[in-house]
């Protein structure tokens, strides 16, 4: 079985996100990029599979960011294959540009299962696992979180969440594209060592992706939320935070 | 194509599902402004009944079909397909939900039309259509001009007030012709999975202490068991700290978790990511706190601290054992 994990960079939030000059797009130069982190979780679901059914999996991500060092990793917790594919816009693409790129890649390509994640942080225009089963007219499920083959590698039978902790059982027919919500366990961590002695060794291949057109939307502006509106602001150590709010508790009779 | 305003109106297990009714609310008012219909598209099977909780559109228009009894998304795209190739409307607005995000994006790959996500405002300027959607963790929003052409829409649960069912009109009601069987649906829906039971339910607590990234580790978990403890309340979660298995699934608030509207809301190290808020944003009060000024969880929050959660939680922990036991003497 030839599994294909579908990834892609986006900026870390612990750095914070600035908007450029043109206020209508983020600055890249305020970004440190990581692996998205649902990405991360289609990527360890898809490793879990490998375990259980010696399944081949191949990582394909768009050539943004830090795309080298997350491949690495890939490399490391158990990927056969990476794969970087190169585009030649500067500014990450929109998804259905994104969508279409993995599309032209992954045609005449045998896999039975893509994997990627359900969303990102910053998509704007759909998730990309449901653009790209819409452009290979492949069936589609998102918000997945657990995969078991069933009759061979014919059919995969799938979780998928729904709200209140509810979950829809489903069964379907490959080759499939799912979008992972959240894989069975954590995604694993790589030995620092062993991340190193990949990096030292690994080749990862790149893929010139042919230009697509695809449907995108005109952004006018984009824009932070401004500071201060909203909660009124408790100051000062944490005790006195803890003694303001008590108070606060108090007045509505929350505590004891 | 149209000036009509269409909604996916959501349901499960025979009941409407919020979202639909928001979607009514913002869908007339929409409508209005660009001169043209509220036409609501219920797909499923033997879901009749539910029409007339539609009273408030003009129009309905029904599929009503063994294939689409419950959601998949090839189904369900396919029956909109062939609405849409009929008379293509303005708009077609879904929840950004389970449902919704699902069928919008396979649906515009299949129509090839343009679709936007996340989105939480909606409006008409001048003529022109507007959606402002919540990015990158609601640090960010982007403001989009809706092209001329049909475009599909899924907005944050929450976003808009619920419509008032109770203005009652009589929709046209027409039928979306489809095949006995549907062709190529490849996915075939087994069975329901019910949430796990025992555990703690945390809808029923009137105090929650959620916990967030900012908690840092599984162990840290014991001081914020130990603050609920001491407020008689409960520790719930936003989705990061559940997807690491420190908490059971129990415990998640926010979209594929729980709803929860309590006295308190104690966000500890949670920034306020659009699908969490969504959880919790009918919480009488909420106070947040989070070393980020910045957190998105401010903006809605009632009260808030720029402190770490870690060193919070202790000496919040001892200033309600103080309290309790004042009032206990």
């Amino acid at each position: 079985m030839n599994i294909a994990v579908l990834t892609k960079q986006v900026p870390d939030l612990v750095e914070g996100v600035e908007i450029d000059s043109t206020g209508k797009a983020v600055d890249p130069e305020s970004i440190r990029y990581i692996l998205s982190e649902s990405d991360d979780h289609a990527l360890e679901e898809a490793l879990l599979l490998k375990e259980r059914t010696q399944a081949r999996v191949e990582v394909f991500s768009l050539e943004t960011g830090e795309v080298r060092d997350s491949l690495c990793a890939a490399l490391a917790k158990g990927a056969d294959r990476v794969v970087i594919v190169a585009t030649s816009a500067d500014a990450p693409p929109s998804n259905h540009t994104a969508a279409k790129i993995f599309a032209s890649v992954l045609q005449g390509l045998s896999f039975d299962l893509i994997l990627t994640g359900v969303r990102a942080i910053d998509d704007l225009d759909g998730s990309l696992g449901g653009l790209l089963a819409g452009y290979l007219n492949l069936p589609y499920v998102g918000l997945v979180r657990k995969v078991e083959m069933a009759d061979g590698t014919s059919m995969a039978v799938i979780q998928k969440e729904y709200p209140g902790g509810f979950a829809a059982e489903l069964e379907v027919k490959l080759p499939a594209v799912l979008g992972v919500q959240a894989a069975e366990q954590p995604p694993r961590y790589v030995p620092v060592s062993r991340l190193r002695q990949v990096m030292k060794t690994a080749s990862l291949e790149e893929k010139d992706a042919a230009p697509v057109e695809a449907e995108i939307v005109e952004v006018v502006r984009m824009f932070k939320p401004e500071e201060g509106a909203g909660a009124a602001i408790l100051s000062g150590t944490p005790e006195e935070v803890a003694r303001q709010m008590v108070d606060l508790f108090a007045e509505r009779r929350l505590v004891r | 194509m149209t000036q009509d305003v269409w909604v996916i109106a959501e349901h499960f297990q025979g009941r409407l599902n919020d979202i639909t009714r928001e979607l009514i609310g913002k869908g007339r008012e929409l409508a209005q402004a660009v001169a043209g219909k509220l036409v609501a598209v219920l797909l499923g099977s033997e879901t009749k009944s539910l029409i007339s909780e539609l009273a408030a559109v003009d129009a309905v228009l029904v599929a009503d079909h063994p294939d689409l009894r419950e959601f998949t998304a090839e189904a369900h795209s396919l029956a909109l397909e062939t609405a849409l190739k009929d008379a293509p409307p303005r708009l077609v607005l879904m929840g950004s939900t389970s449902v919704g995000l699902d069928l919008l994006s396979l649906l515009s790959a299949r129509t090839a039309l343009p679709c936007l996500d996340n989105c939480t405002k909606l409006e008409v300027r001048d003529g022109k259509l507007f959606t402002t959607s919540q990015i990158y963790g609601g640090k960010v929003f982007a403001e989009v001009a809706v092209a001329e052409t049909t475009t599909l829409v899924a907005v944050v649960p929450g976003s808009f007030p619920k419509s008032e069912t109770e203005a009652m009109g009589r929709p046209e009601v027409h039928e979306i012709p489809l095949p006995a069987s549907l062709p190529e649906v490849r996915t075939k829906f087994r069975k329901l999975i019910e949430p796990p039971p025992g555990d703690v339910d945390i809808t029923q607590s009137s105090v929650l202490v959620a916990v967030g990234r900012g908690i840092q580790n599984a162990d840290n978990l014991a001081m914020a068991e130990e603050l609920a403890e001491a407020m008689g309340g409960a520790v719930c979660a936003s989705r990061p700290v559940i997807d690491q298995g420190w908490l059971p699934l129990t415990r998640q608030v926010g979209k594929s978790g729980m709803t929860v509207k309590p006295k308190l809301y104690l966000a500890l190290g949670i920034s306020g990511a659009p699908e969490h808020w969504e959880g919790m944003k009918n919480s009488e009060l909420i106070v947040a706190v989070n070393t980020d000024p910045r957190a998105p969880i401010f903006a809605g929050a009632h009260y808030g601290a720029v402190v770490d959660a870690l060193d919070l939680i202790p000496a919040l922990t001892e200033e309600v054992r103080k309290a309790n036991m004042k009032k206990a003497s």
